[in-house]
């Protein structure tokens, strides 16, 4: 319950700390009496696409929401440009990372337009309501997701796929180096899932922004991270590039799932595939036989 | 899906202007600092609301048991009447229009913050047991403490504050939820009105009689002291909403997608939901609690602007327009009977509710 002393927060000065702009230390984080995850350490390298997985309830977007000072955690810090995330007023953090959450519901009858401008809060005052800056930024978050076409349409009439990329469009316009997406596929189908991670990569790797996202699909996540954080129970598990960390044994380990990691035949990236029941009936019965994971559990997720 | 998925390279050259083409309304500069969003729909309806309140008060100064012209309402308001348009203008009239007015926009302007906080438009103070609450402490003042009315509106506040912190204390674990917000509210409703009928039936007649029509919400013979208190209270607090406005406004994306975007959620709730309890709480003072106006003209005012977002001027300027039209009506429909205006807009409203229960139904069950 102790929180961190007040000497350590001062003296910590993003030059002397010269770690990466984001970044966890010994974070103990719990909802009233339930306890997620115990004196974790995470780095957010700069420059990188960082994907977190793990299983329903490790504590995937529980950690997500304390880097993006949703919520203040019991014991350690965030860390952001070396300072307490939780002790820099709130429109500053929001002009450095972003966060798009799960939970972001479209008021009804708002246009895309409308709704990506909302993004530029950060950077507006009470006189300073719109400025060229402004439009630029949201221009360029609308061409980038490729929903410029779409700008006076109302946001409720728009299909899955093309509502998330005018929702990660809000994100971009709010022009931040840091980047985090909470289960940005959650709800998609395949194609729009791959249309909404290629867009992930791309502002990645043509805007180096640093991008943290949670997300279920193992494969998706070793396909494009380029950092991996592999949670179990609420503790790292594994940490690092996926063709280093992923092995048949770790999602063994992690999410009790037999299974052989090949190359993906498109990227060399791992592809792990799941054993099949039918082949191996006597052997594996235990770990085989046990529920499969329900996918889509959101607020179980927590 | 439609062709605009995928297969377009990303335009080369961001700035295309898009943003500014389609997005409603335009921007105003003054200078290098000042920049402020300008919407053309909005000031349109607020610029014919205004003038619908003018034709209102106007009617409403000159007909009646009385009826004085135009002229004869200028020449006195100016201080040139004859004793008689004086005291029929300015002491009868006039104060009685002006509190209506003051009132409605209070009642207009708390219910469009409760409704955006909520997120839900069943969540004004009608249906959050304000009223409620008020009513209560409005009847142990009356009826079991033999106050008078005064004293009652001074009671009438203090039950509706106590309730008000009740409820977002009930409904305020783990954070405020909209919803739950609202059913909590329905369940003290439903106990404090059991506990108001008690009360009635227990008071001996002329007592339950005359506190009845304290409870239904009246303007009948309101004066100066009646609105001087809402003035002054929309004075102070109007600006304090304003200035959260753009917050408010974001308080609909979810809690976290507004914190996202440095927006202090928690201290803006709290902040903007004490001011709308002290302006429903100072409509009450001075005319009851009158039904349903602060639950309909955030309502009417957003389907009039079509705006999305706070629109807090527009529902009190509706809020205002709709309390005096009752008012006007519930004086002159059954002459020279005087209906309390709280059952004109009890019945409207009621309507009202009816119809906004079912499309949230219906949605609920689409």
């Amino acid at each position: 319950m102790s929180p961190v002393p007040k000497p350590s927060r001062r003296s910590a000065d993003p030059v002397a700390a010269g770690g990466n702009r984001l970044r966890g230390e010994g974070l103990t984080l719990a909802y009233d009496d339930r306890t997620i995850t115990r004196g974790l350490d995470v780095e957010v390298p700069d420059g990188s696409f960082t994907v977190v997985v793990g299983p329903n309830a490790c504590g995937k977007s529980t950690l997500l929401r304390a880097l993006a000072r949703m919520l203040k955690p019991r014991e350690g810090r965030v860390l952001l440009d070396g300072r307490a995330i939780h002790s820099l007023p709130s429109k500053e953090v929001a002009r450095r990372l972003g966060l798009l959450p799960q939970t972001a519901t479209a008021p009804d009858g708002i246009t895309v337009a409308d709704l990506v401008a909302r993004g530029r809060f950060p950077h507006q005052g009470l006189l300073r309501q719109w400025t060229p800056d402004d439009e630029r930024a949201v221009d360029a978050a609308l061409a980038s997701t490729r929903v410029g076409d779409l700008a006076e349409r109302s946001v409720d009439e728009l299909s899955g796929g093309q509502r998330q990329r005018v929702w990660i469009a809000m994100a971009l316009a709010q022009e931040t180096p840091i980047l985090l997406l909470d289960e940005p596929t959650t709800f998609l189908d395949i194609a729009h899932q791959i249309e909404v991670l290629d867009l992930c990569a791309q502002l990645h790797e043509e805007q180096g922004r640093t991008l943290v996202a949670v997300l279920h699909d193992l494969n998706h996540a070793c396909r494009y991270a380029t950092n991996l954080v592999v949670l179990k129970d609420g503790a790292i598990a594994a940490q690092g590039e996926p063709s280093r960390v992923v092995t048949a044994e770790l999602v063994e380990h992690v999410f009790g799932l037999p299974c052989v990691v090949i190359d993906d035949p498109e990227t060399g990236t791992p592809l792990v595939v799941p054993r099949a029941r039918r082949r191996a009936p006597g052997a594996l019965t235990g770990a085989a036989a046990a529920p499969p994971a329900d996918r889509r559990g959101p607020r179980d997720a927590r | 899906m439609s062709a605009a998925t995928g297969l377009r390279t990303p335009a080369t050259s961001p700035s295309t202007g898009v943003a500014s083409r389609a997005r409603r309304g335009g921007t105003w500069r003054a200078g290098r600092g000042v920049s402020l969003r300008v919407e053309g729909r909005t000031l349109g309806v607020c610029a014919g609301l205004v003038l619908a309140l003018v034709a209102v008060v106007l009617v409403s100064l000159t007909t009646g048991d009385y009826p004085l012209g135009v002229g004869d309402v200028a020449r006195t308001l100016a201080g040139h009447g004859t004793r008689a348009q004086e005291f029929i203008v300015v002491g009868l009239r006039l104060p009685r229009v002006v509190t209506g007015l003051l009132v409605g926009a209070a009642l207009g302007i708390a219910g469009a913050v409760f409704q955006l906080v909520t997120r839900n438009p069943l969540g004004s103070p009608d249906v959050i047991g304000f009223t409620t609450g008020a009513v209560t402490g409005a009847l142990v003042v009356l009826l079991v403490l033999g106050g008078t009315s005064s004293e009652a509106a001074l009671g009438a506040v203090a039950g509706g504050f106590a309730n008000a912190v009740l409820v977002y204390g009930l409904s305020s674990r783990g954070g405020v939820n909209g919803y739950r917000l609202i059913l909590v509210g329905i369940g003290m409703t439903a106990a404090l009105g059991a506990v108001n009928g008690y009360l009635l039936s227990r008071a001996d007649l002329p007592a339950a009689q005359s506190a009845q029509v304290w409870i239904t919400g009246s303007l009948n013979g309101r004066g100066w002291d009646q609105a001087l208190p809402v003035g002054l209270g929309l004075a102070v607090l109007l600006p304090v909403l304003l200035a959260h406005g753009r917050s408010l406004t974001l308080l609909d994306l979810g809690d976290d997608a507004a914190r996202a975007l440095g927006v202090g959620v928690d201290r803006t709730r709290l902040t903007v939901l004490a001011a709308a309890v002290a302006l429903t709480a100072l409509a009450a003072l001075a005319a009851g609690p009158v039904a349903f106006v602060a639950l309909a003209a955030p309502q009417v005012a957003r389907r009039l602007t079509g705006a999305v977002g706070s629109g807090l001027v527009a529902a009190g300027l509706t809020g205002a327009l709709l309390l005096v039209v009752s008012d006007l009506a519930a004086q002159r429909l059954f002459a020279p009977v005087q209906l309390p205006v709280g059952v004109l807009t009890g019945a409207v409203g009621g309507l009202y509710l009816a119809y906004l229960l079912a499309g949230q139904w219906r949605r609920g069950r689409g």
